[in-house]
């Protein structure tokens, strides 16, 4: 049965962990298939075969492309695709792998299976996948058409494979491309970015003013956590919209989500209720947050955050 | 500059979904532009205006119901409209609704295409790189910052952890993120004056579909959670529930 590629996402020559889950997905799908992984690095890099066969890969195929181009990376990857006889081709639901995986369905003639949670691969040949529709209100199940073309994966939602075995590391050739990044500045926060970030900690109005954001980014650094936010926030101008979680923002599914002086909108429950683990702190015990919350403290933000923070630093990790 | 701004016609963000049929049932639904697509009218209006010449097109593939969107458009000041009419139309793949998109616009003039960076109901993200590689033009997605400068166009986008910067060369398309600018609202000037703009209907066919939905439902329920305390004397009943009951501490 056919193959299924998986396009490698890396950032300053180092693998994004969310393109280890993509592996694991795609190694589960392949042996229920009975056929193989191959996986594309479209960027120059480092790349690890044990930790990529560990993850899941059979093959890694790195093209010498310098810069990230969006299109000479789709243009890349159909072609590999094509030649090493996979109709699936699966990535991350990052920025990028959005980008790439419209554009590889495209050139594949095939259909595209966005921003999925799960995967029920019954029918090896056609497998079944699950995407929230509707910011989250709903969800389809859908199949591509044929089994061709491209599903994105969310990340936090599979998990690498985890096999001993080592994956071969072949250097391929680059196509050209008409668009490339010529510049590309990291956040230096030094904390994880909240899409990617297992542990959320979010503020939202309540916490009154920007300069009460020290007391968040503590509590943040106790846990190791990406910083959230709600759009009135990030209207205010408190902090900047790529933290912002919601409907017009960032979808999360961290393992912990701490809403903080958030009411509770549909908007912003849109982006978060795939959280496993939702705390809410907020000084109103009638505001909407408590109803999807898992664990709720009715308080006021300011005594109970540095309390927080100070409890966890006591906590063994 | 010629720019074609593509619109679509969504369900407001504040709408409760209910299914029928393994769709979003109508019923009660209040339709309108979809968010994003309003910063790439935005972009398109200032852009022409920047310029001093050239037209705006606003283009919306729906089952005929866009005609209000696409007057919204014409409204904030777009010169023209093209509405694609097909029945089947709220209920196709994103990549046969780009191919669709495609096609209507072949032959076509134009310097930029822009999107919105996804669609608010199937949130697919996928229309306008996919028309772009349909069409063989360069696309930056999910932009934020754009500055044209004769045919280069320098445009940033943040990805997770990091902001870049992308350059291509018109003509070119573009998928518009929040931060990109703010949408004006239509004035009653503007509205009146849509009333006279064209805005051309036309039949089209569809390929068969890329994608298959099996089934659409709501998902499913959290566990019902619960209060561990007011205040900072909360605090330690939090932490033992997050480490004993949950496991993530
Ligand atoms: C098209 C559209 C898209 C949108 N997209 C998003 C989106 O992506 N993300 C998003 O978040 N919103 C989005 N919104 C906005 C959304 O509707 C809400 O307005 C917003 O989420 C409210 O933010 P908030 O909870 O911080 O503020 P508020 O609703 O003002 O809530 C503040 C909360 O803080 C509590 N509080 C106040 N003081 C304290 C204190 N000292 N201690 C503890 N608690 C306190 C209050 O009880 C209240 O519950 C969108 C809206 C629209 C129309
Ligand atoms: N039916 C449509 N008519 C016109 N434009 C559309 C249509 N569907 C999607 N688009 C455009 O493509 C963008 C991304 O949509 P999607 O890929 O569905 O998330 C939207 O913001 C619109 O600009």
């Amino acid at each position: 049965m056919s193959n299924i590629l998986v396009i490698l996402e890396s950032r300053d020559g180092a693998l994004r962990p969310v393109s280890l889950e993509t592996l694991g997905a795609a190694r589960q799908l392949a042996d229920a298939r009975g056929s193989q992984v191959l996986a594309v690095a479209t960027e120059q890099g480092t790349y690890d075969a044990a930790a990529l066969g560990a993850a899941g890969a059979d093959k890694v195929l790195v093209a010498d492309a310098t810069a990230h181009s969006a299109d000479g990376a789709a243009a890349t990857t159909a072609r590999v695709a094509k030649e090493q006889n996979c109709n699936l081709v699966m990535a991350a639901s990052t920025v990028r792998g959005r980008d790439l995986g419209a554009r590889v369905a495209a050139l594949m003639g095939g259909g595209l299976a966005a921003d999925c949670i799960a995967m029920d691969f019954a029918d090896a040949a056609s497998p079944t996948f699950t995407r929230p529709v509707y910011a989250g209100k709903a969800e389809l199940k859908v199949r591509l058409a044929n089994g061709v073309g491209v599903a994105t994966l969310r990340g936090n939602f599979f998990a690498p494979a985890g096999r001993s075995s080592e994956a071969a590391v072949e250097n391929i050739a680059a196509e050209a491309g008409k668009a490339h990044v010529s510049g590309i500045s990291a956040q230096s926060s030094g904390r994880p970015d909240v899409a990617e970030a297992n542990r959320v900690v979010a503020g939202g109005r309540g916490l009154g003013s920007a300069d009460n954001w020290h007391m968040l980014e503590s509590l943040a650094d106790a846990l190791g956590a990406g910083l959230g936010a709600s759009r009135a926030v990030v209207d205010a101008g408190w902090r900047p919209h790529s933290e912002q979680v919601g409907q017009t923002g960032k979808t999360v599914a961290p393992e912990l989500y701490f809403a903080c002086g958030i009411s509770g909108a549909i908007q912003h429950l849109a982006g978060m209720r795939g959280s496993k683990v939702i705390v809410a702190i907020n000084k109103d015990a009638d505001a909407p947050i408590f109803q999807h919350a898992t664990f709720g403290i009715v308080g006021d933000v300011h005594e109970v955050l540095p309390a927080l923070t100070e409890a966890l630093a006591a906590v063994p990790s | 500059m010629d720019i074609i701004s593509f619109v679509k016609r969504v369900p407001t963000t504040t709408t409760i979904v209910s299914i029928k049929d393994q769709q979003l049932d109508p019923q009660g639904v209040e339709y309108v532009m979809n968010p994003y697509d309003e910063f790439a009218v935005e972009e398109a209006l200032k852009l022409r205006d920047e310029a001093g010449s050239g037209s705006v097109l606003a283009v919306s593939l729906s089952d005929g119901a866009a005609q209000k969107e696409l007057r919204t458009a014409l409204a904030m000041g777009a010169d023209e409209a093209l509405l694609l009419n097909n029945a089947e139309a709220g209920n196709i793949d994103c990549m046969t609704t780009a191919r669709a998109l495609a096609d209507s616009i072949q032959g076509r003039n134009f310097d930029l295409l822009l999107f919105g960076k996804q669609a608010v109901d199937r949130d697919q993200h996928g229309v306008g790189p996919a028309v772009a590689t349909i069409l063989g033009v360069p696309c930056i997605t999910e932009v934020v910052k754009l500055t044209v400068e004769g045919d280069k166009v320098i445009a940033e986008r943040e990805v997770e952890g990091a902001r870049e910067t992308l350059e291509a060369s018109l003509p070119c398309a573009i998928t518009c993120q929040k931060g990109l600018n703010e949408p004006r609202r239509a004035s009653l000037k503007g509205i009146m004056a849509a009333k006279k703009k064209p805005l051309e209907t036309r039949e089209v066919e569809l390929a068969g579909p890329s994608m298959e939905i099996v089934e659409m439902a709501l998902p499913p329920k959290r566990p019902a959670g619960r209060m561990v305390g007011e205040g900072a004397a909360a605090v330690p009943a939090l932490i033992d529930a997050l480490r004993g009951e949950a496991k993530v501490l």
